[in-house]
Protein backbone atom coordinates (compact mmCIF):
# COMPACT_ATOMS: atom_id res chain seq x y z
CA UNK A 1 0.00 0.00 0.00
CA UNK A 2 1.24 3.58 -0.71
CA UNK A 3 1.54 5.96 2.26
CA UNK A 4 2.30 9.42 1.50
CA UNK A 5 5.27 11.05 3.28
CA UNK A 6 3.14 12.35 6.16
CA UNK A 7 1.11 8.93 7.13
CA UNK A 8 4.76 7.20 6.59
CA UNK A 9 5.59 9.89 9.41
CA UNK A 10 2.74 9.36 11.53
CA UNK A 11 3.57 5.12 11.16
CA UNK A 12 6.65 6.18 12.41
CA UNK A 13 5.73 8.16 15.46
CA UNK A 14 5.79 11.67 14.42
CA UNK A 15 3.16 12.67 15.89
CA UNK A 16 2.85 10.05 18.96
CA UNK A 17 2.25 6.33 20.20
CA UNK A 18 -1.47 6.44 19.85
CA UNK A 19 -1.67 8.04 16.35
CA UNK A 20 1.66 5.22 15.45
CA UNK A 21 -0.97 2.82 16.60
CA UNK A 22 -3.60 4.16 14.50
CA UNK A 23 -1.83 4.22 11.28
CA UNK A 24 -0.46 0.47 11.87
CA UNK A 25 -4.14 -0.58 12.16
CA UNK A 26 -5.24 1.42 8.71
CA UNK A 27 -1.97 -0.39 7.56
CA UNK A 28 -2.43 -3.88 8.69
CA UNK A 29 -6.54 -3.51 7.05
CA UNK A 30 -6.11 -1.52 3.88
CA UNK A 31 -3.27 -4.23 3.38
CA UNK A 32 -5.84 -7.18 3.91
CA UNK A 33 -8.08 -5.67 2.01
CA UNK A 34 -5.76 -4.90 -0.81
CA UNK A 35 -6.37 -1.20 -0.53
CA UNK A 36 -3.73 0.99 -3.01
CA UNK A 37 -3.76 3.80 -0.13
CA UNK A 38 -5.78 6.11 2.18
CA UNK A 39 -8.46 8.30 1.61
CA UNK A 40 -8.79 11.88 4.12
CA UNK A 41 -11.48 11.91 5.56
CA UNK A 42 -13.05 14.27 8.13
CA UNK A 43 -16.30 12.64 9.69
CA UNK A 44 -16.50 9.45 11.89
CA UNK A 45 -19.27 7.83 12.97
CA UNK A 46 -18.46 5.09 15.25
CA UNK A 47 -18.81 2.59 18.55
CA UNK A 48 -16.48 4.01 21.69
CA UNK A 49 -18.92 4.20 24.56
CA UNK A 50 -21.25 0.95 24.24
CA UNK A 51 -20.34 -1.07 27.20
CA UNK A 52 -19.60 -4.67 27.70
CA UNK A 53 -17.72 -7.47 29.69
CA UNK A 54 -14.82 -7.04 27.90
CA UNK A 55 -14.43 -3.69 27.81
CA UNK A 56 -15.29 -3.29 31.98
CA UNK A 57 -12.00 -5.63 32.28
CA UNK A 58 -10.11 -3.80 30.41
CA UNK A 59 -11.20 -0.44 32.33
CA UNK A 60 -10.66 -1.87 35.34
CA UNK A 61 -6.76 -2.84 34.38
CA UNK A 62 -5.78 0.21 32.66
CA UNK A 63 -8.46 2.54 32.59
CA UNK A 64 -10.35 4.17 29.27
CA UNK A 65 -7.06 4.69 27.64
CA UNK A 66 -6.20 1.24 27.38
CA UNK A 67 -9.90 0.39 26.33
CA UNK A 68 -9.45 2.69 23.43
CA UNK A 69 -6.11 1.06 22.67
CA UNK A 70 -7.65 -2.69 22.82
CA UNK A 71 -10.44 -2.19 21.24
CA UNK A 72 -10.83 0.96 18.88
CA UNK A 73 -7.22 0.67 18.14
CA UNK A 74 -6.80 -3.04 18.06
CA UNK A 75 -3.08 -2.07 20.28
CA UNK A 76 -1.59 -3.97 23.25
CA UNK A 77 0.48 -1.08 24.00
CA UNK A 78 0.09 1.14 26.50
CA UNK A 79 -1.09 4.32 25.02
CA UNK A 80 -2.44 7.88 26.12
CA UNK A 81 -4.57 8.57 23.64
CA UNK A 82 -5.04 12.46 22.03
CA UNK A 83 -8.30 14.08 21.08
CA UNK A 84 -9.53 13.01 18.32
CA UNK A 85 -8.21 14.71 15.35
CA UNK A 86 -11.58 14.93 13.21
CA UNK A 87 -15.44 15.61 13.93
CA UNK A 88 -16.24 12.13 16.01
CA UNK A 89 -19.69 11.25 16.80
CA UNK A 90 -20.88 8.17 18.74
CA UNK A 91 -23.14 5.96 17.56
CA UNK A 92 -26.13 4.32 19.60
CA UNK A 93 -24.93 2.51 22.57
CA UNK A 94 -26.61 0.53 25.70
CA UNK A 95 -29.26 2.42 27.89
CA UNK A 96 -28.51 5.28 29.95
CA UNK A 97 -30.14 5.85 34.23
CA UNK A 98 -33.28 6.99 32.89
CA UNK A 99 -34.09 3.85 31.54
CA UNK A 100 -33.12 2.24 35.29
CA UNK A 101 -36.69 0.17 35.90
CA UNK A 102 -38.00 0.06 32.24
CA UNK A 103 -35.01 -2.00 30.88
CA UNK A 104 -33.78 -4.86 32.61
CA UNK A 105 -29.94 -3.26 32.21
CA UNK A 106 -26.94 -4.33 34.23
CA UNK A 107 -26.60 -0.86 36.54
CA UNK A 108 -23.08 -1.39 36.29
CA UNK A 109 -23.29 -0.92 32.32
CA UNK A 110 -25.10 2.29 32.95
CA UNK A 111 -22.26 3.77 35.27
CA UNK A 112 -19.46 2.12 32.94
CA UNK A 113 -21.58 4.26 29.95
CA UNK A 114 -21.25 7.42 32.08
CA UNK A 115 -17.90 6.99 32.92
CA UNK A 116 -16.98 6.28 29.04
CA UNK A 117 -19.01 9.48 27.95
CA UNK A 118 -16.92 11.68 30.28
CA UNK A 119 -13.93 10.45 29.15
CA UNK A 120 -14.66 10.55 25.18
CA UNK A 121 -16.75 13.71 25.28
CA UNK A 122 -13.28 15.25 26.82
CA UNK A 123 -11.52 13.93 23.95
CA UNK A 124 -13.90 15.63 21.12
CA UNK A 125 -16.15 12.74 20.66
CA UNK A 126 -19.69 13.99 20.15
CA UNK A 127 -21.98 11.95 22.41
CA UNK A 128 -25.27 11.72 19.92
CA UNK A 129 -25.70 8.28 20.93
CA UNK A 130 -27.80 7.40 17.66
CA UNK A 131 -27.87 4.60 15.12
CA UNK A 132 -28.98 7.46 12.90
CA UNK A 133 -26.38 10.35 13.41
CA UNK A 134 -27.99 11.70 10.01
CA UNK A 135 -31.23 12.73 11.41
CA UNK A 136 -29.48 14.80 14.32
CA UNK A 137 -27.62 17.21 12.22
CA UNK A 138 -24.30 14.85 11.32
CA UNK A 139 -24.77 14.92 7.44
CA UNK A 140 -21.53 14.33 5.13
CA UNK A 141 -21.72 16.39 1.96
CA UNK A 142 -22.54 14.73 -1.68
CA UNK A 143 -18.73 13.31 -2.58
CA UNK A 144 -17.41 13.31 0.88
CA UNK A 145 -15.28 10.14 2.14
CA UNK A 146 -16.20 9.57 5.54
CA UNK A 147 -15.83 6.34 7.95
CA UNK A 148 -19.15 5.23 9.44
CA UNK A 149 -19.97 1.92 11.22
CA UNK A 150 -24.17 0.71 12.19
CA UNK A 151 -24.96 -0.90 8.46
CA UNK A 152 -27.91 1.19 8.64
CA UNK A 153 -26.30 4.35 8.63
CA UNK A 154 -23.89 3.25 6.12
CA UNK A 155 -26.20 2.49 3.87
CA UNK A 156 -28.10 5.56 4.07
CA UNK A 157 -24.83 7.74 4.30
CA UNK A 158 -24.03 6.14 0.75
CA UNK A 159 -27.14 6.06 -0.92
CA UNK A 160 -29.19 9.01 0.15
CA UNK A 161 -26.28 11.05 0.86
CA UNK A 162 -23.90 10.49 -1.55
CA UNK A 163 -21.24 10.59 0.46
CA UNK A 164 -18.38 7.58 0.30
CA UNK A 165 -17.64 5.08 2.97
CA UNK A 166 -17.50 1.26 3.32
CA UNK A 167 -19.03 -0.39 6.38
CA UNK A 168 -16.24 0.60 8.85
CA UNK A 169 -15.99 -1.47 12.18
CA UNK A 170 -14.82 -0.36 15.86
CA UNK A 171 -10.90 -0.55 15.08
CA UNK A 172 -10.98 1.00 11.55
CA UNK A 173 -13.04 3.92 13.06
CA UNK A 174 -11.39 4.56 16.35
CA UNK A 175 -8.14 4.74 13.96
CA UNK A 176 -9.77 7.04 11.66
CA UNK A 177 -10.82 9.26 14.19
CA UNK A 178 -6.86 10.03 15.28
CA UNK A 179 -5.54 9.96 12.06
CA UNK A 180 -8.19 11.65 9.11
CA UNK A 181 -7.55 8.37 7.20
CA UNK A 182 -9.11 5.58 6.22
CA UNK A 183 -7.84 2.48 3.42
CA UNK A 184 -9.40 3.82 0.03
CA UNK A 185 -11.26 1.25 -1.51
CA UNK A 186 -14.60 -0.39 -1.63
CA UNK A 187 -17.35 2.56 -1.81
CA UNK A 188 -14.42 5.13 -2.04
CA UNK A 189 -13.61 4.39 -5.61
CA UNK A 190 -16.50 5.91 -8.47
CA UNK A 191 -16.09 2.38 -10.37
CA UNK A 192 -17.86 0.42 -7.60
CA UNK A 193 -20.68 2.67 -6.70
CA UNK A 194 -22.93 1.81 -10.06
CA UNK A 195 -25.71 -0.31 -9.59
CA UNK A 196 -25.18 -4.34 -10.13
CA UNK A 197 -29.12 -5.44 -10.25
CA UNK A 198 -32.60 -3.52 -11.19
CA UNK A 199 -35.71 -4.46 -9.56
CA UNK A 200 -38.69 -3.57 -10.82
CA UNK A 201 -41.32 -2.97 -8.49
CA UNK A 202 -45.03 -4.33 -9.50
CA UNK A 203 -46.88 -3.65 -6.18
CA UNK A 204 -47.24 -0.26 -5.25
CA UNK A 205 -45.00 0.29 -2.10
CA UNK A 206 -45.50 3.82 -0.24
CA UNK A 207 -45.64 2.77 3.68
CA UNK A 208 -43.22 2.11 6.05
CA UNK A 209 -44.49 -1.51 6.55
CA UNK A 210 -43.85 -2.09 2.32
CA UNK A 211 -40.64 -0.41 2.01
CA UNK A 212 -39.33 -2.74 4.85
CA UNK A 213 -40.34 -5.89 3.13
CA UNK A 214 -39.15 -4.24 -0.63
CA UNK A 215 -35.41 -3.54 1.35
CA UNK A 216 -35.62 -7.25 2.98
CA UNK A 217 -36.42 -8.56 -0.46
CA UNK A 218 -33.28 -6.56 -2.11
CA UNK A 219 -31.02 -7.27 0.44
CA UNK A 220 -31.54 -11.37 0.26
CA UNK A 221 -31.76 -11.07 -3.99
CA UNK A 222 -27.90 -8.83 -4.21
CA UNK A 223 -26.36 -9.98 -1.05
CA UNK A 224 -23.42 -7.81 -1.05
CA UNK A 225 -24.05 -5.54 -4.42
CA UNK A 226 -25.94 -2.59 -5.43
CA UNK A 227 -29.94 -2.65 -6.03
CA UNK A 228 -31.06 -0.16 -8.34
CA UNK A 229 -35.01 0.37 -7.29
CA UNK A 230 -37.25 1.05 -10.05
CA UNK A 231 -41.51 1.31 -10.82
CA UNK A 232 -44.36 2.10 -8.85
CA UNK A 233 -42.55 3.63 -5.33
CA UNK A 234 -43.71 6.83 -4.98
CA UNK A 235 -41.75 9.05 -3.23
CA UNK A 236 -40.09 7.51 -0.13
CA UNK A 237 -39.94 9.88 3.10
CA UNK A 238 -36.25 9.55 5.23
CA UNK A 239 -38.15 7.07 7.18
CA UNK A 240 -38.79 4.80 4.57
CA UNK A 241 -35.47 4.99 3.44
CA UNK A 242 -33.62 4.23 6.82
CA UNK A 243 -36.11 1.42 6.62
CA UNK A 244 -35.22 0.19 3.69
CA UNK A 245 -31.79 0.58 3.85
CA UNK A 246 -31.61 -0.93 7.26
CA UNK A 247 -33.68 -4.31 6.19
CA UNK A 248 -31.54 -4.40 3.19
CA UNK A 249 -28.52 -4.18 5.48
CA UNK A 250 -29.63 -6.99 7.18
CA UNK A 251 -30.91 -10.01 5.07
CA UNK A 252 -27.78 -8.87 2.84
CA UNK A 253 -24.58 -6.95 3.21
CA UNK A 254 -25.93 -4.29 1.10
CA UNK A 255 -24.22 -1.09 1.82
CA UNK A 256 -25.26 1.23 -1.32
CA UNK A 257 -28.29 1.44 -3.55
CA UNK A 258 -29.60 4.02 -5.82
CA UNK A 259 -33.36 4.79 -6.61
CA UNK A 260 -33.06 6.59 -9.79
CA UNK A 261 -34.63 10.43 -9.33
CA UNK A 262 -35.22 10.20 -5.90
CA UNK A 263 -31.16 9.32 -4.44
CA UNK A 264 -28.37 11.71 -5.38
CA UNK A 265 -26.11 9.76 -7.68
CA UNK A 266 -28.64 8.44 -10.24
CA UNK A 267 -31.24 10.72 -12.57
CA UNK A 268 -31.99 7.73 -14.59
CA UNK A 269 -31.56 4.13 -14.26
CA UNK A 270 -28.70 4.29 -16.77
CA UNK A 271 -27.04 6.92 -14.58
CA UNK A 272 -27.01 4.01 -11.75
CA UNK A 273 -25.89 1.52 -13.77
CA UNK A 274 -22.60 4.06 -15.58
CA UNK A 275 -20.89 2.24 -18.04
CA UNK A 276 -22.02 -1.54 -17.06
CA UNK A 277 -25.12 -2.58 -19.15
CA UNK A 278 -28.65 -2.19 -17.13
CA UNK A 279 -29.19 -5.51 -15.89
CA UNK A 280 -32.61 -7.33 -16.31
CA UNK A 281 -34.98 -6.52 -13.70
CA UNK A 282 -35.80 -8.95 -11.41
CA UNK A 283 -39.69 -8.43 -10.72
CA UNK A 284 -40.76 -7.32 -6.97
CA UNK A 285 -44.83 -8.08 -7.18
CA UNK A 286 -47.66 -9.70 -5.13
CA UNK A 287 -46.18 -12.94 -4.48
CA UNK A 288 -42.54 -11.73 -3.61
CA UNK A 289 -44.12 -9.35 -1.18
CA UNK A 290 -46.15 -12.20 0.47
CA UNK A 291 -43.11 -14.15 0.71
CA UNK A 292 -40.75 -11.58 2.22
CA UNK A 293 -44.09 -11.32 4.58
CA UNK A 294 -44.16 -14.62 5.88
CA UNK A 295 -40.21 -14.64 5.99
CA UNK A 296 -40.26 -11.65 8.04
CA UNK A 297 -42.97 -13.35 10.64
CA UNK A 298 -41.59 -17.08 10.56
CA UNK A 299 -40.31 -16.44 13.89
CA UNK A 300 -43.37 -15.91 15.71
CA UNK A 301 -45.54 -18.86 16.93
CA UNK A 302 -47.38 -17.76 19.98
CA UNK A 303 -49.92 -15.16 19.42
CA UNK A 304 -49.85 -13.25 23.34
CA UNK A 305 -47.53 -10.73 22.92
CA UNK A 306 -45.28 -9.50 25.47
CA UNK A 307 -43.35 -6.69 24.29
CA UNK A 308 -43.71 -4.11 21.20
CA UNK A 309 -40.74 -2.28 19.30
CA UNK A 310 -41.06 0.36 17.42
CA UNK A 311 -38.04 2.26 16.07
CA UNK A 312 -35.28 0.98 14.40
CA UNK A 313 -33.62 2.33 13.23
CA UNK A 314 -34.00 5.08 15.47
CA UNK A 315 -37.71 6.85 15.32
CA UNK A 316 -37.87 9.86 13.58
CA UNK A 317 -39.80 12.78 15.11
CA UNK A 318 -42.58 12.17 12.57
CA UNK A 319 -42.84 8.19 13.68
CA UNK A 320 -42.69 9.42 17.02
CA UNK A 321 -45.81 11.70 16.17
CA UNK A 322 -47.92 8.96 14.73
CA UNK A 323 -47.21 6.34 17.14
CA UNK A 324 -48.78 9.26 19.40
CA UNK A 325 -51.30 9.46 17.71
CA UNK A 326 -52.12 5.91 17.05
CA UNK A 327 -51.60 5.10 21.54
CA UNK A 328 -53.83 8.90 22.39
CA UNK A 329 -56.64 7.96 24.52
CA UNK A 330 -55.98 3.86 24.48
CA UNK A 331 -54.27 1.92 27.38
CA UNK A 332 -51.93 -0.95 26.97
CA UNK A 333 -52.74 -4.02 28.05
CA UNK A 334 -51.00 -5.54 31.28
CA UNK A 335 -49.05 -8.04 30.08
CA UNK A 336 -47.63 -6.38 27.39
CA UNK A 337 -45.39 -3.27 27.38
CA UNK A 338 -44.28 -1.09 24.48
CA UNK A 339 -41.13 0.90 23.95
CA UNK A 340 -39.87 3.36 20.80
CA UNK A 341 -37.06 3.91 20.48
CA UNK A 342 -35.51 7.45 19.15
CA UNK A 343 -32.04 9.48 19.42
CA UNK A 344 -31.79 11.81 22.56
CA UNK A 345 -31.66 14.86 20.25
CA UNK A 346 -35.20 14.11 19.02
CA UNK A 347 -36.61 12.98 22.18
CA UNK A 348 -36.19 16.50 23.52
CA UNK A 349 -38.18 17.24 20.76
CA UNK A 350 -40.86 14.61 21.53
CA UNK A 351 -40.77 15.98 24.92
CA UNK A 352 -41.65 19.70 23.82
CA UNK A 353 -44.25 18.28 21.46
CA UNK A 354 -46.59 16.42 23.49
CA UNK A 355 -45.89 13.23 21.94
CA UNK A 356 -44.00 11.50 24.70
CA UNK A 357 -46.97 12.21 27.41
CA UNK A 358 -49.12 10.84 25.21
CA UNK A 359 -46.97 7.46 24.64
CA UNK A 360 -46.41 7.71 28.41
CA UNK A 361 -49.94 7.78 29.52
CA UNK A 362 -50.93 4.87 27.24
CA UNK A 363 -48.29 2.77 29.39
CA UNK A 364 -45.75 2.95 26.81
CA UNK A 365 -42.15 4.14 26.84
CA UNK A 366 -39.88 6.71 24.31
CA UNK A 367 -36.49 5.52 25.30
CA UNK A 368 -33.04 6.75 24.04
CA UNK A 369 -29.29 6.23 22.96
CA UNK A 370 -30.12 2.54 22.75
CA UNK A 371 -32.52 -0.63 21.78
CA UNK A 372 -33.17 -3.93 22.64
CA UNK A 373 -30.67 -5.61 20.17
CA UNK A 374 -27.44 -3.17 21.18
CA UNK A 375 -28.13 -3.78 24.60
CA UNK A 376 -29.76 -7.26 24.78
CA UNK A 377 -32.28 -5.92 26.63
CA UNK A 378 -36.48 -6.41 26.86
CA UNK A 379 -39.14 -6.23 29.47
CA UNK A 380 -38.60 -9.04 31.92
CA UNK A 381 -40.19 -12.66 31.02
CA UNK A 382 -40.65 -10.95 27.50
CA UNK A 383 -40.93 -14.45 25.31
CA UNK A 384 -43.06 -13.30 22.52
CA UNK A 385 -42.25 -9.43 20.42
CA UNK A 386 -44.03 -7.36 18.10
CA UNK A 387 -42.63 -5.40 15.92
CA UNK A 388 -42.42 -2.76 12.41
CA UNK A 389 -39.04 -2.82 12.26
CA UNK A 390 -37.76 -5.62 9.45
CA UNK A 391 -34.26 -5.39 11.18
CA UNK A 392 -35.75 -5.67 14.92
CA UNK A 393 -37.28 -9.11 13.18
CA UNK A 394 -34.61 -10.43 11.43
CA UNK A 395 -32.16 -10.14 14.62
CA UNK A 396 -33.87 -10.42 18.21
CA UNK A 397 -34.81 -13.67 17.93
CA UNK A 398 -31.46 -14.73 17.97
CA UNK A 399 -30.34 -12.08 20.38
CA UNK A 400 -33.04 -12.72 22.69
CA UNK A 401 -34.19 -16.22 22.08
CA UNK A 402 -37.68 -14.21 21.50
CA UNK A 403 -40.69 -15.28 18.75
CA UNK A 404 -41.30 -11.98 16.82
CA UNK A 405 -43.78 -10.60 14.73
CA UNK A 406 -43.63 -7.86 11.77
CA UNK A 407 -46.18 -5.54 10.72
CA UNK A 408 -47.18 -1.67 10.59
CA UNK A 409 -47.08 0.46 13.41
CA UNK A 410 -51.22 -0.43 13.69
CA UNK A 411 -50.90 -3.50 14.10
CA UNK A 412 -48.26 -3.30 16.79
CA UNK A 413 -50.26 -0.80 18.63
CA UNK A 414 -53.42 -3.11 18.17
CA UNK A 415 -50.90 -5.77 19.93
CA UNK A 416 -50.10 -3.59 22.52
CA UNK A 417 -53.44 -2.80 23.37
CA UNK A 418 -54.74 -6.05 22.59
CA UNK A 419 -52.07 -8.30 23.98
CA UNK A 420 -52.35 -10.65 20.99
CA UNK A 421 -51.09 -10.52 17.37
CA UNK A 422 -53.76 -10.01 14.57
CA UNK A 423 -51.27 -8.59 12.05
CA UNK A 424 -51.84 -9.85 8.58
CA UNK A 425 -51.12 -8.78 4.83
CA UNK A 426 -53.24 -5.63 3.31
CA UNK B 1 -6.00 -36.66 -1.34
CA UNK B 2 -4.27 -33.06 -0.58
CA UNK B 3 -5.36 -30.43 -2.73
CA UNK B 4 -3.96 -27.31 -2.81
CA UNK B 5 -5.69 -23.59 -3.31
CA UNK B 6 -3.23 -20.69 -4.47
CA UNK B 7 -5.08 -16.81 -3.23
CA UNK B 8 -4.01 -14.22 -1.30
CA UNK B 9 -2.86 -12.89 2.48
CA UNK B 10 -5.53 -11.46 4.61
CA UNK B 11 -3.62 -12.04 7.89
CA UNK B 12 -0.27 -13.39 7.95
CA UNK B 13 0.72 -16.28 9.54
CA UNK B 14 0.80 -20.07 9.10
CA UNK B 15 -1.63 -22.53 10.95
CA UNK B 16 -3.43 -25.81 10.61
CA UNK B 17 -6.10 -27.39 11.81
CA UNK B 18 -9.99 -29.23 11.01
CA UNK B 19 -12.00 -27.24 8.62
CA UNK B 20 -15.40 -25.71 9.73
CA UNK B 21 -17.06 -24.59 6.23
CA UNK B 22 -20.40 -22.47 5.88
CA UNK B 23 -22.12 -22.21 3.30
CA UNK B 24 -23.83 -19.33 4.49
CA UNK B 25 -22.54 -16.09 4.96
CA UNK B 26 -21.69 -15.25 8.89
CA UNK B 27 -23.43 -12.32 10.95
CA UNK B 28 -20.81 -10.91 13.78
CA UNK B 29 -22.78 -8.90 15.59
CA UNK B 30 -26.04 -10.90 16.39
CA UNK B 31 -24.97 -13.86 14.54
CA UNK B 32 -22.72 -15.14 17.14
CA UNK B 33 -22.34 -15.49 20.82
CA UNK B 34 -19.05 -13.99 21.09
CA UNK B 35 -18.54 -15.80 25.02
CA UNK B 36 -19.13 -19.25 23.49
CA UNK B 37 -17.84 -18.53 19.96
CA UNK B 38 -21.14 -20.47 18.69
CA UNK B 39 -22.95 -19.01 16.10
CA UNK B 40 -26.73 -18.25 16.81
CA UNK B 41 -28.75 -17.30 13.74
CA UNK B 42 -31.58 -19.23 14.39
CA UNK B 43 -31.74 -19.64 10.38
CA UNK B 44 -28.38 -20.45 9.91
CA UNK B 45 -27.20 -23.81 9.00
CA UNK B 46 -24.22 -24.01 11.73
CA UNK B 47 -26.66 -22.65 14.32
CA UNK B 48 -25.46 -23.82 17.64
CA UNK B 49 -22.06 -24.75 16.26
CA UNK B 50 -19.06 -23.53 17.75
CA UNK B 51 -15.99 -22.56 15.92
CA UNK B 52 -13.60 -21.79 18.46
CA UNK B 53 -10.20 -23.68 17.42
CA UNK B 54 -11.26 -24.14 14.12
CA UNK B 55 -10.44 -22.97 10.46
CA UNK B 56 -13.23 -21.12 9.74
CA UNK B 57 -14.21 -21.35 5.80
CA UNK B 58 -17.25 -19.07 4.86
CA UNK B 59 -18.24 -17.12 1.78
CA UNK B 60 -17.91 -13.66 3.39
CA UNK B 61 -19.72 -11.53 5.98
CA UNK B 62 -23.16 -10.42 6.18
CA UNK B 63 -24.89 -8.15 8.44
CA UNK B 64 -24.14 -5.30 10.91
CA UNK B 65 -20.26 -3.19 10.97
CA UNK B 66 -20.05 -5.18 14.96
CA UNK B 67 -18.44 -7.68 12.82
CA UNK B 68 -14.88 -6.65 13.58
CA UNK B 69 -15.31 -6.20 17.06
CA UNK B 70 -17.32 -9.19 17.95
CA UNK B 71 -14.49 -11.55 16.31
CA UNK B 72 -12.18 -9.22 17.98
CA UNK B 73 -14.04 -10.18 21.62
CA UNK B 74 -13.41 -14.13 20.36
CA UNK B 75 -10.07 -13.47 20.49
CA UNK B 76 -10.04 -11.32 23.89
CA UNK B 77 -12.38 -14.21 25.06
CA UNK B 78 -10.16 -17.05 24.03
CA UNK B 79 -12.73 -18.63 21.94
CA UNK B 80 -11.54 -17.23 18.49
CA UNK B 81 -11.40 -19.58 14.99
CA UNK B 82 -7.77 -21.01 14.55
CA UNK B 83 -7.57 -19.23 11.35
CA UNK B 84 -10.18 -18.05 8.33
CA UNK B 85 -10.72 -18.56 4.90
CA UNK B 86 -13.63 -17.03 3.01
CA UNK B 87 -14.48 -15.94 -0.47
CA UNK B 88 -15.89 -12.48 -0.84
CA UNK B 89 -13.25 -9.88 0.79
CA UNK B 90 -15.47 -7.17 2.33
CA UNK B 91 -14.17 -4.31 5.13
CA UNK B 92 -15.99 -6.28 7.53
CA UNK B 93 -13.99 -9.68 6.80
CA UNK B 94 -10.81 -8.16 6.23
CA UNK B 95 -10.84 -6.02 9.46
CA UNK B 96 -12.97 -8.62 11.47
CA UNK B 97 -9.82 -10.91 10.09
CA UNK B 98 -7.30 -8.12 11.17
CA UNK B 99 -8.41 -8.03 14.76
CA UNK B 100 -9.13 -11.43 15.54
CA UNK B 101 -5.70 -11.67 14.65
CA UNK B 102 -5.71 -15.51 13.33
CA UNK B 103 -3.86 -16.05 9.82
CA UNK B 104 -6.79 -15.34 6.92
CA UNK B 105 -6.32 -15.79 2.98
CA UNK B 106 -8.70 -14.68 0.22
CA UNK B 107 -9.37 -14.93 -2.94
CA UNK B 108 -8.57 -18.06 -4.08
CA UNK B 109 -8.14 -20.21 -7.53
CA UNK B 110 -11.36 -22.23 -6.40
CA UNK B 111 -13.81 -21.25 -4.32
CA UNK B 112 -13.14 -22.42 -0.68
CA UNK B 113 -16.83 -23.41 0.57
CA UNK B 114 -17.03 -25.43 -2.30
CA UNK B 115 -13.84 -27.18 -2.50
CA UNK B 116 -13.41 -28.02 1.42
CA UNK B 117 -16.06 -30.12 3.33
CA UNK B 118 -16.10 -30.12 7.20
CA UNK B 119 -13.92 -32.00 9.05
CA UNK B 120 -10.98 -31.85 6.63
CA UNK B 121 -7.61 -31.14 7.56
CA UNK B 122 -6.33 -27.61 6.40
CA UNK B 123 -3.29 -25.80 6.63
CA UNK B 124 -3.17 -21.62 5.91
CA UNK B 125 0.40 -20.67 4.98
CA UNK B 126 -1.18 -17.03 4.57
CA UNK B 127 2.29 -15.62 3.90
CA UNK B 128 2.67 -17.50 0.46
CA UNK B 129 -1.56 -17.40 0.21
CA UNK B 130 -2.01 -21.10 0.08
CA UNK B 131 -4.16 -23.38 1.51
CA UNK B 132 -3.54 -27.27 1.87
CA UNK B 133 -6.64 -29.34 1.90
CA UNK B 134 -6.37 -33.02 3.29
CA UNK B 135 -10.12 -34.41 3.01
CA UNK B 136 -11.71 -36.22 6.11
CA UNK B 137 -11.29 -40.04 5.19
Amino acid sequence: MRLTDHEKAMLDGSEGPAVAAAMDLLVRYGEALDAGGLCDIRNVAGTMTQPSPAKAKLVAEGGWDKAFAVINLDSDADLDIPDMRIPTCQLQQGFGSDADGVAPYPRQFVELQEDAESFYGRKGVNILATCTPYQVGNLPVRGEHVAWMESSAVIYANSVLGARTNCEGTASTGAASLTGKIPCWGNHLPENRYGTHLIDVEVPVRDFLDWGMLGYFAGDLVQEERPVITGDIGIPELADLKHFGAAAASSGGVELYHIPGITPEAATPGDAFGARPVSEAVGYGPRERRRMYETLNSQGNKSDVDFILLGCPHASIDQVCRAAKALEGRQLNSGTQLWMMVPRALKAIADRSGYTEIIESAGGKLLADSCPAMSRSAPEGTTVFATDSAKQAHYLPAILGIEAWFGTLEDCVNAAITGRWTGELR
Amino acid sequence: MTIVLSGRKVVPGVVEGEALVSHETISGWGGIDPAKGTIIERRHELFGVCFTGKILVFPGAKGSSGWSGFFQTTRLMGTAPLGMIFTVITTKAALGAVVTRVPAVTDLDRDPVAVINTGDWVRIDADRGLVEVKEHA
